[in-house]
């Protein structure tokens, strides 16, 4: 249906749906947004604001989350 | 049943506003499989577990996250910076850990050295006044040099943590001399923060009069995790009474502790 854009997802290009939100990119990647914390062109999105972000083409996307570490 | 621990009196262990019971802090890493760090951490007895903020694999080929492991709410879970360069990213890593987590804390690493893991202690006092600036409650690892110490403490950290040696080296406490400086000279928690290999350097780190330790290597590179957890256990609360305690002068010429009268001719 609608055409793909290239954005950077943890360093790594990958196509989304051109108008995707962070949560529809989430959801695309079987995310759950409650465990992740993402990253939009460097600026920390929170939760609740998720939906509201449409990603555009070029986009550094990075999904991060708490790993074992001293 | 009275126990000798109960006639120590010592002062509570308060980090950033925050009273914690157990003056032994632990890490996640490098366990060989997360049944046994849970394992270990249980029996550490352990209040503060550090955890570090990484990429999620997009491709599953590794575990989930840690908190699939570690309930946030009987663990207070400290993010850190560990593997950051620059101040600039310690500052990136320290944000994204804050909306990952579940409080402000941060244990700040700024490392200036591949090899070592050595501290860059200007980046660190860059990224911490910024931290601060910030609302973070930062707990500094950093080199036993009391002047840094000291310019982390004015910069308004909540914690200042000396390496006992460098991160994973297990050799122990190389410089008490530099620790017990720091401890003396400044007013915030003082939390040892790396390189104790096994009980006895945690409890002679104790005994330095030190607020806590923190270590990781010394427990998940132990043939049998749980079982370190709990002598590092004993041994930080015995280090922490035999402090409070005070101990006999040295001295280099023996004193009979029998009396020398009373002797049959």
């Amino acid at each position: 249906m609608s055409e793909l854009v290239q954005v950077l997802v943890n360093g790594e290009p990958r196509s989304v749906a051109c108008g995707a939100t962070l949560l529809g990119l989430l959801a695309a990647l079987e995310l759950d947004p409650r465990t992740v914390v993402v990253e939009h062109n460097r600026a920390i999105v929170r939760r609740p604001r998720l939906g509201d972000v449409t990603v555009a083409p070029g986009d550094a996307i990075e999904l991060v989350h708490f790993v074992g570490g001293g | 049943m009275t126990t000798a621990l109960e006639t120590v009196r010592d002062t509570p262990f308060t980090i950033g506003e925050r009273t914690f019971h157990s003056r032994l802090m632990v890490g996640t890493g490098k366990y060989r499989d997360n049944p046994t760090m849970v394992r270990a951490i249980e029996a550490s007895g352990a209040e503060i577990v550090t955890v570090a903020v990484r990429r999620v694999d997009l491709d599953r080929s590794k575990e989930a996250g840690i908190l699939h492991h570690l309930d946030p709410s009987k663990y207070f879970l400290l993010a850190n910076t560990a593997g950051c360069y620059t101040a600039a990213d310690a500052v990136r890593y320290a944000r994204l850990g804050r909306e990952a987590g579940f409080n402000d804390f941060i244990k700040l690493e700024v490392i200036g050295d591949q090899e070592t893991l050595l501290p860059d202690v200007q980046g660190l006092l860059e990224a911490a006044r910024i931290l601060v600036k910030d609302g973070f409650k930062v707990l500094a690892y950093t080199n036993e040099d009391l002047i840094t110490a000291l310019r982390l403490e004015e910069a308004g950290v909540a914690a200042v943590m000396p390496l006992a040696s460098p991160i994973g080296s297990g050799l122990g406490l190389v410089n008490p001399y530099g620790v017990r400086l720091i401890k003396r000279r400044l007013r915030v928690p003082v939390v040892v923060d790396a390189g104790v290999g096994t009980a006895s350097d945690a409890c002679l780190t104790m005994e330095q009069g030190v607020d806590g330790i923190l270590m990781n290597t010394a427990l998940a590179a132990a043939q049998d995790p749980p079982l370190m957890a709990h002598a590092m256990k004993l041994a930080v609360d015995a280090g922490r009474a035999a402090f409070l305690a005070g101990r006999m002068p040295r001295r280099e010429v023996a004193t009979p502790s029998s009396p020398v009268t009373g002797m049959l001719d």
